[in-house]
């Protein structure tokens, strides 16, 4: 999200499904689509089938990479590394595209410096992937007519996680792979509606429709005179920035709304203490989570699927309609109910609140909503934004602007980023040798939650994946509890045997904290421009359990 | 590809047996895999990676399955799809050496409930097991049985006629070589397709080229792929696997096509209840089908060309893998390059479309049509897709010139016909007639029926056939006359029954057949065959005048509904049999 808003002013995918479909070249960098997003992966399906060429990079060999033409098994965070390796081979063979950077781009010549010192063989020593997979993925990508890069946590859970993505986003415009029907940059969303919650303002900086809170004064008028009050002119905390507040005791109240921060951040040691430290905490969650259960006050929502009616925008930024087809149970209240009663007791009195008249609203403040009716949502099967008017059908890619034969309808330049490779903050050593990464299941989401309610025949138990090299050197069978170690505390997981996964690397979920709480292992280490955590990256080391004495 | 099912490894024997296949695999890197489309597109070979893995440890284990899937980029669940669509393979473990006892209606005009009650007898040996079949093919010799075996170095065998002691000690030790087929004609100078057969050695590429053979090729290169072609349709030769379509047009079809490549595959998979006479020609002359393949490759510009052989027929698939490579090595084909694919039991790979999707790879279902195989083929590619029996007289065409060849025969049917006669019958085998006698002629060329026993009834161009009465018999066997009368040559089987078979049981035996062949991909065959099964057993069973008028209307209504709405010739022929029985021979009670 920041990456893409830095450089193109809004934060977004830029394609459209039917332009996955449609590609010639899919990257999938960081990202298990096949287990983590199968229904945007049957999209990529589509795609092989038509012909694209599907590249992987990913350090684990995964679901996705066996479907892969070429998979490129890097080192855990050389993601930059592998970027500005591929960067300087499509420089030096010639095939950036000159005439879209000198038109639509700058910092080219200090980019291009950056990446000089980034030959092949760098790139091989750094990434582990053989200079002639990076040499033939850098000039096909550069060549194909569309060329698709799609990543998701692989790239962001990193402590220099925006420079992962403007690292990606170099790629796209030194070969003029942006702003095109067919090539874009596409994060793959990992909810329903996490598009959607950023295009609301659900994010510290941006004003609903990513009106920039600081930067735009006369946005924030528009919000000011609507709303009847005086919007702070500054940057609300992340979420990490706020965990930081609560250890500096200025952050006392928090109100968390459909998230379980005691079992999802890093460290989640630190994270409990913190959480139990408040003065005030409010939940209003559907189920019973651990967050939930620290709370002063709980408040039951209904479910945003079938218990809601309203919007929800997926990863193509198509906002749809959801309906309600069942009345919540219980005393579960619908969150917009629940927020305008919440207002009322706070003394702002919004009157009746329906999803329509919230939608209303927001149309008549954010431009690119503007053309978008229930009416229309309903006619046309979702809209994608930006939509300006009623007379406008949506915008399947973003940044078209770039291709613009008029300099004045270009808008700004997209510049390029000067990027550092900087691996994983958690180093491995001769204490702790071995690199661990986190990941999901295809049957199971984050902390469980949502998916601990129902059963899969492919569920199983949290466990310590690794190969079967390792699991010999260690000395441990499959199935056997072993206590893995790093730097912040351990945990008792049995082992499995993944032939995913090369000597050195293990591999463990987040899906199961009843039973492991994996995130007592990861680093806290985090990208102070995103505020995201680098949960892929750990340092470990694995015990046997000593015998169990007679 | 994604789940693994199977956590343990092969065992060396079936990762020797699935790499000698796939190729062997390169040691893994850590940092970078190939696959994707280069290991898709090896998709066909998941056929012969099941049979590697099926011979080499008697069954398909998971672990040989999952190694299958991982070195072609198959998802498990696609190719568990395709090992458990075919009869021959199992899935589950079993005992090093199958006999497939043959039940069919041929093979039960000859004893094979005996053969079957005598096996029951037996006390069980751990070493083999047995199960009842469908037509082994091996219909001028039942009955028989096919011995399917495992390890290093076994070959399947057919046994015919076979007897309980005999399938026993051969299931214990492999009999040397088996015998070639013979021909009741031997010698006859009339003969065209058969001349050769039992007077040649099969396995000698020498005898093939001191007895014509590669003469019709050559003179094929000398006249052109046009002309050639132009000579086919001069002949009028008709597909002889039972649709008759005009062989001129389909070539002509192909060759002219703009998409590359084209392919040439010749249908070898004869599974129609009855039919051997492809069997015979491949064993019997298999440097001729070669020369064929080849013609046809040459006349539609195919640089490759596959042999689907039945996987029922190991020896003509062994004698045509030997032709193949001979006839490479001595430089009498080119460059083409000749696959020989086996199937692995199911009736329905016949189908021409079931068998492109069968070589590909995939579950043998029958695909819509149009587009038609001319267009989109093998591989979605431009296909000229002939039976053994029409390619060779493809070769005679050539050999004798298209007017000549339409010299003989009818006006609407030119040239000669094989004609695979059975059942009971005095001599029964492959018979090739010019194109006219009438179906009492070929019956007496057979020797009639057997002492003191007289004609009920002929199946007529097999289970997708009809039957006909002996007031019928009379008909000329040519496209024409057996239209006039409702019926069809079909693949050429003649199947005779005589007074003392139970027709009631053939014709139940039938409509089993069908509901135990068809795929099962369209609703109106996959489960008009199972009603039609049900409702022939009530019909066996009730006297009462109303419930029979309501079950013989049922049947007609099953029978309309799967030709009308099924995808394949399959359903469209799967009442014929059955409704003409009851209909004509008063079988099951008779009703119309």
């Amino acid at each position: 999200m920041v990456g893409l808003a830095t450089v193109f002013g809004a934060g977004g995918g830029t394609s459209s499904y039917r332009e996955i479909e449609e590609a010639d070249v899919i990257v999938l960098w960081g990202s298990n689509a096949r287990e983590t997003h199968p229904i945007f992966f049957h999209h990529v399906l589509k795609g092989i089938r038509r012909g694209a060429r599907l590249y992987t990079v990913d350090p684990r060999r995964t679901g996705t990479a066996r479907w892969a033409d070429v998979w490129l098994g890097i080192e855990v965070g050389s993601d930059i590394a592998l970027s500005n390796a591929l960067a300087r081979e499509i420089i030096h063979a010639g095939l950036h595209d000159r005439a879209f950077i000198e038109r639509a781009t700058s910092g080219f010549a200090a980019y291009a410096a950056s990446v000089e010192p980034f030959t092949l063989e760098e790139g091989e020593r750094l990434t582990g992937v053989p200079a002639a997979a990076i040499r033939e993925m850098a000039h096909t990508y550069a060549k194909a007519p569309n060329s698709q890069i799609c990543w998701t946590l692989g790239i962001t859970e990193h402590h220099n996680a925006v420079d992962n993505v403007l690292a990606l986003i170099n790629l796209a415009l030194l070969t003029g792979h942006v702003g095109r029907w067919g090539s874009g940059l596409n994060p793959l969303r990992g909810q329903n509606n996490v598009q959607g919650g950023g295009d609301m303002g659900a994010i510290p900086n941006k004003l609903p429709g990513f009106q920039d809170l600081e930067t735009m004064p006369e946005a924030r008028a528009r919000f000011n005179q609507a709303w009847s009050c005086e919007i702070p002119p500054k940057y609300g905390k992340n979420l990490t920035q706020m965990f930081e507040a609560m250890e500096h005791r200025e952050l006392t109240a928090l109100y968390v709304i459909g998230e379980n921060p005691a079992r999802s951040e890093a460290d989640a040691h630190r994270a409990r203490a913190l959480l139990e430290g408040l003065e005030f905490l409010v939940v209003q969650d559907i189920l019973m989570t651990e967050t939930a259960s620290l709370a002063n006050v709980i408040l039951p929502a209904s479910a945003s699927w079938a218990e809601s009616e309203g919007t929800v925008t997926n990863s193509e930024r198509r906002v749809q309609r959801v309906r309600k087809a069942l009345e919540p149970p219980g005393d579960a209240r619908d969150d917009l109910w629940v927020i305008t009663q919440l207002a009322r007791r706070l003394g702002r009195d919004w009157g009746e609140v329906t999803p329509e008249s919230a939608w209303e609203e927001l149309r008549s403040l954010s431009p690119m909503h503007r053309g978008m009716s229930y009416e229309r949502l309903e006619a046309l099967g979702g809209i994608q934004w930006p939509c300006p008017d009623e007379s406008h059908p949506g915008s399947p890619f973003l940044h078209g602007r770039l291709w613009e034969e008029e300099e004045s309808k270009r808008g700004p330049r997209a510049p390029f980023s000067v990027v550092a490779h900087d691996p994983p903050v958690d180093v491995v050593d001769a204490e702790f040798p071995l690199r661990l990464t986190t990941g999901r299941r295809l049957d199971s989401y984050n902390t469980g939650v949502q998916t601990g309610l129902y059963t899969s025949p492919l569920r199983r138990p949290e466990t310590i994946d690794m190969s079967a090299a390792d699991a010999r050197r260690l000395g441990v069978q499959e199935g056997e509890l072993v206590r893995v170690i790093s730097r912040r505390g351990s945990v008792v997981a049995p082992v499995h045997l993944d032939d995913s996964l090369r000597p050195g690397l293990v591999f463990m979920t987040l899906h199961f904290p009843d039973q492991v709480e994996t995130n007592i292992l990861t680093i806290d280490a985090t990208d102070p421009k995103s505020g995201t955590a680098e949960f892929k990256a750990a340092a470990v080391r694995i015990e046997r359990l000593a015998p169990v004495l007679a | 590809m994604d789940l693994r099912i199977a956590p343990a490894e092969p065992t060396p024997l079936e990762r020797a047996a699935i790499d000698a296949v796939v190729g062997a695999q390169e040691p893994r890197s850590a940092h970078v895999a190939l696959g994707g489309h280069a290991a898709r597109e090896r998709h066909d070979l998941l056929l012969p990676a099941l049979h590697a893995a099926q011979a080499a440890r008697g069954w398909i284990s998971r672990e040989a399955l999952a190694y299958i899937c991982d070195r072609l980029t198959v998802p498990p669940a696609d190719a568990y799809g395709v090992a458990s669509f075919y009869a021959m393979f199992s899935l589950q473990e079993r005992a090093a050496t199958v006999a497939h006892v043959c039940d069919d209606i041929a093979c039960r005009a000859n004893g094979s409930e005996a053969l079957i009650a005598d096996l029951e007898r037996r006390p069980r040996d751990p070493a083999w097991e047995w199960h009842r079949s469908p037509c082994l093919g091996q219909c001028e010799r039942g009955p028989a049985v096919l011995l399917q075996r495992s390890g290093t170095g076994a070959m399947d065998e057919a046994i015919a006629p076979a007897d309980a002691g005999a399938v026993a000690a051969r299931a214990a030790n492999p009999a040397a070589a088996a015998d070639g087929p013979a021909v009741p004609q031997a010698g006859s100078p009339e003969l065209r397709l058969l001349r050769r057969i039992g007077r040649i050695d099969p396995a000698s590429v020498d005898d093939h080229l001191a007895n014509e053979g590669g003469a019709a090729l050559r003179k094929a290169r000398d006249l052109g792929p046009a002309v050639v072609i132009a000579e086919i349709k001069a002949s009028r030769l008709a597909g002889r696997g039972g649709a008759a379509f005009p062989m001129g047009v389909k070539w002509e079809s192909v060759a002219a096509a703009s998409v590359r490549p084209h392919y040439v595959v010749c249908n070898a998979d004869e599974s129609e209840s009855g039919t051997f006479k492809d069997r015979v020609l491949m064993e019997g002359d298999p440097f001729a089908l070669v020369e064929a393949i080849a013609l046809a490759a040459f006349a539609v510009g195919a640089d490759r060309a596959f042999l689907y052989v039945r996987g029922e027929y190991p020896l003509a698939a062994e004698r045509m893998a030997h032709a193949i490579r001979e006839s490479r090595a001595r430089g009498l084909i080119g460059e083409l390059e000749i696959t020989l694919r086996r199937g692995a039991g199911a009736y329905i790979c016949g189908e021409e479309t079931a068998l492109f999707n069968s070589i590909e790879g995939k579950r043998g279902e029958p695909r819509n049509k149009p587009p038609f195989p001319v267009t989109h083929g093998l591989f979605g590619k431009p296909t000229a897709i002939n039976n053994v029996e029409t390619l060779l007289a493809g070769l005679e065409v050539v050999r004798l010139g298209g007017a000549a060849y339409a010299g003989v025969g009818t006006q609407g049917s030119t040239g000669t016909k094989l004609f695979c006669v059975s059942g009971t019958v005095r001599r029964p085998g492959v018979y090739e007639v010019p194109f006219g006698p009438t179906l009492r002629q070929i019956l007496e060329l057979a020797g009639g029926m057997r002492e003191g026993r007289s004609l009920r009834a002929v199946l007529l161009g097999g289970a997708a056939g009809s039957f006909l009465t002996p007031d019928e018999i009379d008909v000329p066997l040519t496209y024409e006359g057996v239209r006039a009368i409702g019926a069809s040559l079909g693949s050429g089987v003649v199947l005779a029954f005589d007074d003392s078979v139970d027709l009631d049981a053939v014709v139940k035996r039938i409509a089993r057949f069908f509901r135990e062949e068809s795929c099962g991909q369209c609703v109106p065959c996959r489960v008009g065959t199972q009603r039609q099964v049900e409702s022939l057993d009530r019909l066996a069973l009730t006297a009462a005048a109303d419930s029979r008028r309501r079950e013989i209307a049922l049947l007609d209504d099953l029978a309309g509904v799967m030709r009308d709405a099924s995808i394949c010739g399959l359903g469209h022929t799967a009442s014929g049999a059955v409704r003409s029985a009851i209909a004509k021979l008063g079988v099951l009670g008779g009703g119309s």
